[in-house]
């Protein structure tokens, strides 16, 4: 089976799994991890699309 | 006489902690999300072994490459340390040597750095399982 994903979309998986993971084991309760898998999901993919947005501004 | 017998069959809190210190980031390597399922830790270990395996099967199916002990390049041993991480799927894919192939598009790039995060990603597991084992975090 072969998957094939576009940018962006590999970048939002990616970015959903990473927060999963980095809410649960960089804090301590419930509500914590939640705000900050969020936290963390937000900020990647505002990285990708501000990263997007520069190289679009560069080429021009 | 009977007092000191089951003294004996006990087990101290300080010893439990130290086997499971040992045994909740072997099993979290082995499995990912492993050692916080056998501290009952059901929804943070299931969500953990979600995450880790997806991204990691994902990357396979992106036709990404897995990284050997043997690479040579600094590149390519540092792709096996975070392979690696990935413990049991790591093993099991090279049982069934899987994720050979020559890269050959973007796509597949992405799959090989999904691989080697999943497995990154499990090394931050496995010390979260060792934090909650020694009491560190509930």
């Amino acid at each position: 089976m072969t998957i094939t994903l576009n940018h962006f979309s590999a970048a939002a998986v990616f970015a959903l799994f990473a927060s999963i993971v980095f809410g649960i084991t960089h804090r301590e309760t419930t509500r914590e991890m939640v705000r900050y898998g969020l936290y963390c999901f937000v900020m990647f993919l505002g990285g990708v699309l501000l990263a997007g947005w520069a190289m679009w501004i560069l080429r021009r | 006489m009977a007092d000191s017998t089951t003294e004996k069959t006990k087990t101290s809190p300080a010893e439990t902690v130290s086997l499971m210190a040992v045994v909740a980031p072997a099993v979290g390597w082995l499995i990912p999300g492993g050692g916080h399922l056998i501290q009952k830790r059901w929804i943070r270990g299931a969500l953990l072994f979600v995450s880790i395996v997806t991204l990691f099967l994902l990357g396979l199916a992106m036709q990404g490459r897995i990284y050997k002990a043997n690479g040579g390049d600094i590149l390519d041993i540092l792709g096996f340390v975070g392979n690696v991480g990935a413990g049991g799927l790591y093993i099991m894919t090279l049982a069934l040597d899987w994720g050979q192939v020559a890269i050959a598009f973007a796509t597949a790039d992405y799959g090989t750095k999904f691989m080697i995060v999943a497995g990154l990603l499990n090394f931050i597991s496995i010390a979260d399982a060792y934090h909650i084992a020694i009491g560190k975090k509930q």
